[in-house]
């Protein structure tokens, strides 16, 4: 195994930060559009669930540039950003938004898998004992889907980490500022003698992942032991 | 409480479409599987909407098309004891008991929550998750939780449907005695007819999703003689058991009854089915069964072939249920004596 340069650390820094950034970043509204699928009736809800779902299905690259197109100069939005004197595209703060959009869909869906398994009655017992909806919500809904908030933020964060396709089209791949695990990866396999940095990187690539998946497992273990108090 | 409702509600191809308007402490309302009992209390608890009608709790009105009103579940204080107890599986008993408590307005609070705890027996199950609860202790709490939310109307679905026999009879004197001691109106859903009998003052029949009645339990009991599988079953509370070669002796009515399953407790309910019942014009000279009541028929109610015979001695009365052909050989009137015997070992006790 090969020493890592700076280069290399802060490529693993930013990677980590960018899918903790993106995982927070949309535990709210993944929380919320989980809430809404689940047990909310609406026109257009198809609608919905397929425009959230359209990342699982599309290849990353054409989200990239969806969002370039939307970032850049010509998009409005950003255009409206330009205005406030923000430039998103090629920067780690891009970089966050393509790991968000590629990761939400993987979150909205175990989020849901969690609330749906909450026996409706119990939402009908807590409303007849005066709880109103966003009480039922935050004392009801929010803990007993802990479970699926967990498994979505754990998919989320391993999802950030892999991005790549999005990544490179909205914030390239610029070492020390937007350079992230996959990205060093990358250069190093179609460099002559990065060989053996690529298979360091996939190393640690490998290392967070299990360390991601262990700690994923022993906070689902820790939530069960105390909902069976 | 006086609750009067008229609505219709469909949903895929069942509708209910029922109006009724009782009076009561304890209401039941008694219906086969699928008959429209739980969209009944759906709709009353404004867990569903109807599609028109109203709904009236003693003078609020709760629903009604008409004016564009519809009180939400959380402000009707409708409190709702389900068939399984539904508690809040990451709360613990005690978190899961003051929910409703702690969102109950102080001004409306009127139950005492150490006074609750006490009288359904929940002080030691306090700490604990409700993960390892039996399933008496679980509906207990559920009762418990239900009733501190102070509710002007406490709903029981089918409370005792997932229990069994034995716990059955254990709840019943809770459901009973929360109802009774903090004087809080319920209506009890069931599709039992015995526990109508023990649990109900007034009945509201639901059938194919219309309503009919008010009736009493015992003109239910009666009516569900013929077919049901116990015929009708008498309750009978008996206290100041005398205990002798392994039976028990209850005063009853002239005499006494000769009962195997005892206690030594004072009082205790117990229940005989109609079809237990031996009748005789003349009293036997020898027979096995150790009760032999002379009795006075006071009544006589049909049910399809069988022919109820209301049995009195002084103020006790008895059903006792034969068929049709044997009332007419045995020429069986009102005001006939008759002799009634009974097997000790058909009595069961229920409390």
């Amino acid at each position: 195994m090969m020493q890592l340069t700076t280069q290399d650390i802060e490529a693993i820094r930013l990677s980590l930060q960018i899918a903790l950034t993106a995982t927070i970043v949309s535990l709210p509204p993944g929380f919320m559009v989980a809430w809404l699928l689940s047990f909310r009736n609406f026109r257009g809800k198809v609608l919905l669930e397929v425009f959230i779902n359209l990342p699982l299905t599309l290849p990353p690259v054409v989200i990239g540039y969806f969002l370039l197109l939307m970032l850049g100069r010509n998009g409005w939005p950003g255009r409206l950003l330009d205005a406030a004197g923000i430039q998103l595209v090629f920067t780690w703060q891009a970089a966050v938004i393509a790991a968000a959009t590629i990761g939400f869909p993987l979150m909205v869906r175990s989020i849901r898998l969690g609330m749906e398994s909450i026996n409706p009655q119990i939402i009908d017992a807590a409303k007849s004992l005066g709880s109103s909806k966003p009480d039922i919500l935050f004392t009801i809904v929010l803990p007993l889907s802990l479970r699926g908030i967990l498994a979505g933020s754990s998919l989320m964060f391993a999802r950030s980490l892999g991005e790549f396709g999005a990544t490179i089209m909205v914030a390239g791949n610029i070492p020390f500022v937007t350079q992230t695990i996959p990205l060093a990866i990358y250069e190093y396999a179609s460099s002559p003698g990065g060989t053996g940095m690529a298979m360091t990187l996939c190393i640690v690539s490998v290392t967070i992942s299990v360390i991601v998946l262990f700690l994923h497992e022993s906070l689902t273990r820790r939530i069960q032991r105390e909902a069976e108090g | 409480m006086r609750l009067r409702f008229d609505v219709k509600k469909s949903q895929g191809s069942f509708t209910l479409d029922a109006s009724a308007d009782i009076t009561g402490e304890r209401i039941g309302i008694f219906g086969r599987s699928s008959s429209g009992k739980s969209t009944l209390i759906h709709l009353l608890s404004g867990l569903l909407e109807p599609d028109r009608g109203e709904i009236f709790l003693d003078d609020d009105c709760l629903f009604s098309s008409r004016d564009h009103i519809n009180i939400s579940p959380h402000r009707r204080r409708i409190g709702l004891v389900f068939q399984q107890a539904m508690l809040f599986p990451h709360l613990s008993v005690k978190s899961n008991l003051y929910y409703g408590w702690r969102r109950c307005p102080k001004e409306l609070r009127r139950v005492d929550p150490e006074e609750l705890t006490c009288t359904l027996k929940l002080e030691g199950l306090l700490e604990r998750g409700v993960g390892n609860l039996s399933g008496g202790e679980r509906q207990r709490v559920a009762l418990g939780r239900a009733v501190l939310a102070s509710p002007r109307l406490l709903v029981m679905d089918e409370p005792l449907s997932a229990l069994d026999d034995t716990l059955r009879f254990q709840v019943i004197p809770y459901l009973r005695s929360v109802s009774e001691q903090f004087r809080i109106p319920c209506i009890f859903i069931s599709h039992s007819v015995l526990e109508m009998q023990l649990m109900a003052e007034r009945i509201l029949l639901v059938e194919n999703g219309s309503v009919t009645g008010p009736a009493t339990p015992d003109e239910l009991a009666r009516k569900a003689m013929a077919t049901s599988r116990r015929g009708y079953v008498n309750l009978l509370q008996l206290s100041g058991p005398a205990c002798s070669s392994g039976l028990y002796r209850y005063p009853w009515g002239d005499g006494q009854l000769v009962i195997s399953d005892g206690s030594n407790t004072n009082s205790s309910l117990f229940e005989l089915s109609s079809r237990d019942i031996i009748l005789f014009r003349k009293h036997p000279e020898a027979i096995s069964a150790r009760n032999m009541l002379e009795c006075r028929v006071e009544e006589l109610f049909s049910s399809e072939n069988r022919v109820g015979v209301v049995l009195r001695s002084a103020n006790r009365t008895l059903v006792a249920e034969i068929v049709r052909s044997a009332a007419e050989e045995l020429d069986i009137t009102i005001g006939t004596t008759v002799f009634a015997a009974i097997k000790a070992s058909a009595f069961r006790r229920l409390l």
